[in-house]
């Protein structure tokens, strides 16, 4: 008898989806969905402060009374109603005069990413991201077989001088970059902000050197400290694709996203959803529409905002007071996450078991980066857990790292461990969507 | 009721062995829940007493013998070992004396906890280990499975990682003479007339480490059933294998792993008293080759601690 893989299919798979395998990061992210342990994995918002009462009426009556519509299809682009609201939405961030006609509407802002892959990137393009950058893109990225070419950051954003050299140095390697990914604003997952006076440099850049900008603004609206920079996009009407999502203000079950951008591009993005869509939700743009339309979301936003900040100042408090010696992190001004440096000598990745078994999750900084490092950084999101369960997970973390710490000393230097990713992305050492 | 998900490193492995065993005990029409192991379990099982017990549970909760205490202490039953068989089999040190004093062959091994290298100091303990057992070595968590923790080392510089690398996940480590050779698991299950060992199943991973990713991601794994041996070769693997279970009292359904030497020689690496049952684990595939259907073969152990009561 000849042997058997349990996959059938394995001479069929195209050539983009070979590397796909479950990993014992992912393993061990199914544990932190249990209550016993103190998640600081997930991207969760803080659904639990929604109005659901209201929510649920307001859901209700658009199926007992626009029923008709609402559970119809719809359009590719997304309902003229909704494409108005996000214009006023994106104007309260300070990208005023977009035409409802320029914005297509998405499955969620993942979608919105992928349209933008498909559009523009052909096998082994490059793509510049931040480093670190969003798990999700780099899966998009990926699946359009790009090469993502990391731009590190510092505490103002992504460093404009080092934009110029990824430049330069994609441009000697023969290949060409099409665009720069950027989350200028409360970074995913870094938590920084790109300031004022960046901003207007890293545009400057890019249309020097005729680099398409996309830029993926989430978390804008999420600012705890007064006024944040306006968008990339405010600034230039040109070469700048902007694109968000609700799923960080209203409720990201609805998967409700969008992209606004210039006219000739967007028809060519509504017909590549419609092939792969068909259209977005009508009843999720209904609600979102509705939700919009009757109910106080500025107040959400504004609660949000005070729920987050409380739980930042507790996290980081939390850091100060309890992580190990030669710990460092960003101070994020709005948005979910921090981005912890851990001392020297340290690996998150491999340190992963040690804190599922004291019931305390993070995601490795390694699921951050598409080349593979990121092993002295995590992600911690502060927007889920209760404060008090935030402060727990620091200290059980702590207690990780010091075990950590201690068995590196014994070890000594040579217990560096070498990741091999050999059937690499940045999605096998990051947690699913659904991990809170 | 069949049991899965946990709290161990392998809740993701329990949970689809799980659905798995749903499915082909739902086929043979035998209806049972999933349940996980939590705060619920313990009341479920008082309000409405399921026959019997079948545990997917991988890792310690599954495995180490402490939920079955607690079953017992509820008199509820379930499919395999007791408490103290499941203990012995969990704890590979412990399995591997209990072997070796049977005459049953196992690679050479030393168990090191972690706290022994800071005392006499890691340098020195590890030239030791190298010097008794040499290269390759095979590190592994003294408890566990599905791969975690585990390393092969060819090149000494490369012995400090694996035994981080290890104790992330156990305090204890199991420092194996690595023996080249085919990976072979032997299913055993008794269906009423003793213990009976299903065809073997010889394991080819495709990048030649049999890591999680090659456990259970279909398509990276090659899995002959029945394993490529000869005739006596195949007879004296299950013989050993039989011996080892036998030997460590296991009961109605284990798994043997072992490796076969080019001369054709088995050596047994560890047991597995709730052995994987997801679409790409071994006992489904022992099943398979023995022409048996895995929802039959379910019910029946199933049937049959419900009868011990």
């Amino acid at each position: 008898m000849t042997g058997t893989t349990q996959d059938d299919y394995t001479d069929v798979y195209a050539r983009r989806v070979r590397g796909m395998s479950t990993s014992e990061i992912r393993a061990l992210f199914s544990v932190a969905s249990r209550p016993e342990v103190v998640s600081l994995a997930g991207g969760s918002p803080y659904i639990a402060a929604l109005p659901l009462d209201a929510v649920g009426e307001m859901l209700g009556s658009l199926a007992a009374e626009q029923g008709t519509v609402s559970l119809q299809y719809g359009i590719g682009q997304g309902t003229v109603e909704l494409r108005e609201r996000i214009c006023e939405v994106m104007a309260l961030s300070g990208i005023r005069g977009a035409s409802p006609d320029d914005v297509v509407v998405t499955v969620g802002g993942q979608q919105a990413l992928d349209l933008l892959a498909r559009l523009f990137l052909d096998p082994g393009d490059v793509v510049l991201a931040e480093g670190p950058s969003y798990v999700g893109a780099l899966g998009v990225f990926q699946a359009a077989q790009a090469q993502v070419h990391h731009v590190p950051m510092d505490d103002e954003g992504l460093i404009p001088a080092a934009l110029e050299e990824a430049i330069a140095a994609v441009a000697r390697s023969g290949r060409r970059a099409k665009f720069l990914y950027t989350i200028p604003t409360f970074q995913n997952p870094a938590g920084v902000t790109l300031t004022e006076e960046r901003r207007e440099q890293v545009l400057e850049i890019c249309e020097r050197a005729g680099l398409l900008v996309v830029e993926d603004d989430p978390y804008g609206m999420l600012s705890f400290e007064g006024d944040v920079p306006v968008p990339l996009r405010a600034r230039r009407r040109d070469g700048v694709f902007y694109v968000s999502t609700f799923s960080k203000t209203f409720a990201p079950g609805l998967r409700v996203g969008w992209i606004l951008a210039p006219h000739a591009v967007r028809e060519k993005l509504v017909m590549m959803s419609e092939a792969n869509v068909l259209c977005p939700s009508t009843f999720a743009q209904g609600a979102v529409t509705q939700y919009l339309t009757t109910m106080p979301w500025r107040e959400q936003i504004k609660s949000y905002r005070e729920i987050y900040r409380e739980r930042r100042d507790v996290l980081l408090a939390a850091l100060r007071d309890l992580m190990p010696a030669g710990t460092t992190w960003t101070n994020p001004t709005g948005g979910l996450f921090t981005w912890v440096t851990i001392p020297e000598g340290l690996d998150s990745k491999a340190m992963m078991p040690r804190a599922i078994a004291a019931r305390v999750a993070y995601v490795p900084g390694t699921g951050f980066y598409a080349d593979g490092t990121g092993t002295s950084n995590m992600r911690l999101n502060f927007a889920y857990a209760a404060p008090e369960r935030l402060r727990e997970g620091v200290r059980r973390l702590s207690g990780v790292m010091e075990q950590e710490l201690a068995m590196r000393a014994v070890f000594g230097p040579g217990s560096a461990i070498h990741h091999h990713r050999r059937r690499g992305a940045a999605t096998a050492d990051a947690p699913g969507p659904d991990l809170a | 009721m069949v049991l899965a998900g946990g709290l161990s490193y392998e809740r993701d492995v329990s949970l689809r062995s799980g659905r798995r065993v749903l499915d082909a005990l739902r086929d043979v029409g035998v209806q049972a829940e999933l349940h996980d192991s939590d705060v619920a379990l313990l009341p479920a099982l008082q309000e409405d007493p399921p026959d019997a017990v079948l545990i997917a549970l991988h890792g310690a909760t599954g495995e180490d013998g402490s939920l079955r205490g607690v079953l017992d202490l509820c008199g509820v039953p379930y499919v395999g070992p007791d408490a103290h068989a499941s203990r012995v089999a969990w704890d590979k040190p412990s399995a591997k004396a209990m072997l070796s004093e049977a005459g049953i062959p196992t690679p050479e091994w030393v168990a090191l906890p972690h706290d022994r290298f800071s005392e006499l100091g890691a340098v020195a303990v590890l030239d030791r280990i190298v010097d008794r057992l040499g290269l390759p070595l095979m590190i592994k968590p003294a408890q566990g499975g599905s791969g975690l923790g585990a390393a092969v080392v060819r090149e000494e510089a490369d012995l400090p990682a694996a035994m981080v690398g290890c104790f992330a996940y156990y305090t204890t480590a199991l420092v194996e003479k690595y023996v080249p050779g085919k990976n072979i698991a032997v299913s055993i299950v008794d269906l009423g007339s003793g213990p009976q060992a299903l065809p073997p199943v010889e394991i080819v991973p495709r990048d030649g480490v049999y890591d999680y990713a090659a456990r259970y991601t279909a398509g990276l794994t090659t899995w002959h059933a029945p394993a490529r041996l000869d005739e006596k070769t195949t007879a004296r693997v299950i013989e050993v294998s039989l011996a080892a279970h036998k030997t460590l009292g296991l009961r109605d359904m284990s798994r043997v792993d072992l490796i076969v030497t080019e001369d054709g020689s088995p050596q047994v690496l560890g047991t597995n008293v709730s052995p994987g049952l997801t679409e790409t684990s071994l006992l489904p595939l022992a099943v398979q080759a023995a022409g048996l259907s895995l929802g039959r073969v379910l019910a029946t152990l199933i049937e049959r601690a419900a009868a011990r009561g």
